[in-house]
């Protein structure tokens, strides 16, 4: 049996972040990580962030990724990599599977920084090899270096699939489509224009219909969708591919609190079900910290956010912070958060995390009499 | 395409130059940079079906690229259902096409489907 003051789960943007904070302050800190190396999606993400010089806007993620682990090196805090954390025990204790052997962990705090995984869609074909998730078309270009395939279908045009079919461009791949079930393109108009630029068709109102194989993907039939979302008859399009992304959401990963006990909201616009958290991240378990894309899918940038005020709020309950100093350094934190969740895209998260935390507040009944400020009013606004 | 291999980039830049093995694909020699997943491998080879299902029959290929959803499972040196989107491709590894819920192998040499 291991003993440390914080066991962070998982190391990405988020992990990474609240174990510099927590390890600079002295936190005796491990980050448990199942991959075989640290930084999560951070190292996929070959484009420049964006937000104001604050949230290391023109960074390239696998930039940050690299600065994170050099900072977290410096720090001694111990990061365990091929190690699954498969149960969690009040108290807290963790069961890990470290490469073929078996460790618990004993931990006064800690943190859940599991991220999220990729949704899907069924239609006739979607078993085929050569459909697959964007996220994991992304891990092969962008971290592998191997091409999926050489004619892509994207379906989504969110940020993730307009960012992914950019980047597959950038690979080498031809990128045939595009295909968005709304009316709108779903992710900046910067990335959409960029595609275009590239000559890559945006279908709106359109959904993939069917892949047909044999063997692997080899054609996909696309068709509209009227105002009620079924499709257009005769408005059928079939396209030469043999790759179909997927970009239609992320859901929380989020078995850990669930096994932990926690309290849970649903918010479809976050990505399913969530722990509820207050503004330092704790959960509803006393101990147990949230940070990054398990408190609701948002981008690397406020993930790293919020894995500095957990990170902060953790050294802080364990008396390595005073609590004066941890009040202020986690409401710059919050400013630069509310920043990033501002705007015609932001201001929907914004919303959506603000009833989590009000929800939080409410359960715990302390609303009239609490010094923080109110929850949902993190943000002027 | 002789490789689905990204040589050049225009961000990230040249592929490094790492050190090359050989993997047993189904009993054909395919190249592995040494460390990489197993499936990188494959899908550079221009692999894309990686086990059959257990009732249809049906193939299935690497979905998600970060070990969860188990769609791209082989036989791995006589182990069934190996992750291989996660499992570092090393030299001389007995790679097999897993049909169904595979078969433990005492011997090394894959499954006996």
């Amino acid at each position: 049996m291991r003993r440390f003051e914080l066991a962070v789960v998982g190391a990405g943007p988020a992990g990474l972040a609240a174990a510099i904070e927590a390890g600079s302050a002295g936190v005796r800190t491990v980050v448990i990580d199942e991959n075989l190396k640290p930084g999560g999606q951070l190292f996929k993400q070959i484009h420049k962030f964006f937000g104001s010089s604050e949230h290391q806007a023109g960074t390239r993620g696998f930039e940050i990724g690299r600065r994170m682990l050099s900072t977290l090196s410096d720090t001694g805090v111990e990061v365990w990599l091929d190690s699954q954390v498969y149960g969690l025990f009040p108290g807290w204790t963790l069961a890990v599977n470290r490469g073929d052997r078996h460790e618990k962990v004993q931990a006064d705090r800690v943190l859940l920084a599991t991220g999220a995984s990729e949704n899907s869609i069924p239609f006739p074909g979607w078993t085929l090899p050569g459909v697959m998730g964007a996220g994991a078309a992304q891990t092969m270009i962008n971290v592998h270096r191997v091409l999926p395939g050489s004619d892509v279908v994207m379906v989504g045009s969110g940020n993730v699939g307009l960012i992914v079919s950019y980047q597959l461009l950038q690979a080498g791949a031809n990128v045939v489509a595009v295909v968005e079930a709304a009316p709108k393109i779903g992710g900046y108009g910067v990335h959409a224009s960029k595609l275009r630029r590239a000559g890559v068709p945006i279908y709106r109102s359109h959904t993939v219909l069917r892949a047909t194989g044999p063997g692997r993907v080899a054609e996909v039939t696309i068709g509209m969708l009227d105002e009620s979302w079924r499709p257009v008859s005769g408005s059928e399009r079939t396209f030469r591919a043999d790759t179909i992304c997927l970009a239609v959401g992320l859901t929380p990963l989020a078995e850990l609190a669930w096994m932990a006990g926690c309290e849970f909201i649903h918010n479809s616009r976050l990505g399913g079900f969530i722990p509820v958290h207050n503004r330092e991240m704790e959960t509803t378990t006393a101990g147990l910290f949230v940070a990054g894309d398990i408190t609701g899918v948002e981008e690397a940038s406020s993930a790293m956010e919020e894995g500095r005020l957990a990170g902060l709020a953790a050294a802080s309950s364990l008396g390595r912070i005073g609590r004066a100093e941890a009040e202020s350094r986690m409401q710059r934190v919050w400013d630069r958060l509310c920043q990033l969740r501002e705007g015609p895209f932001g201001v929907h998260r914004r919303q959506a995390k603000d009833d989590i935390l009000r929800k939080f507040e409410v359960r715990a009944g302390d609303c009239a009499t609490s010094e923080k400020p109110a929850a949902g009013k993190e943000c002027a606004g | 395409m002789a490789t689905w291999r990204i040589i050049d980039h225009p961000i990230l830049g040249a592929a490094p130059a790492d050190r090359t093995v050989i993997i047993d694909f189904d009993g054909r020699p395919v190249e592995a940079i040494e460390g990489e997943p197993i499936a990188a491998a494959l899908m550079a080879a221009g692999v894309a079906s990686f086990r059959t299902t257990p009732v249809r029959h049906e193939p299935r290929g690497v979905f998600c690229a970060i070990g969860r959803c188990t769609d791209c499972v082989m036989t791995v040196d006589g182990v069934p259902n190996v992750r291989t989107c996660v499992t570092p491709a090393r030299d001389g590894m007995i790679v097999r096409t897993q049909h169904g819920l595979g078969e433990w192998s005492d011997s090394g040499c894959g499954d006996s489907n």
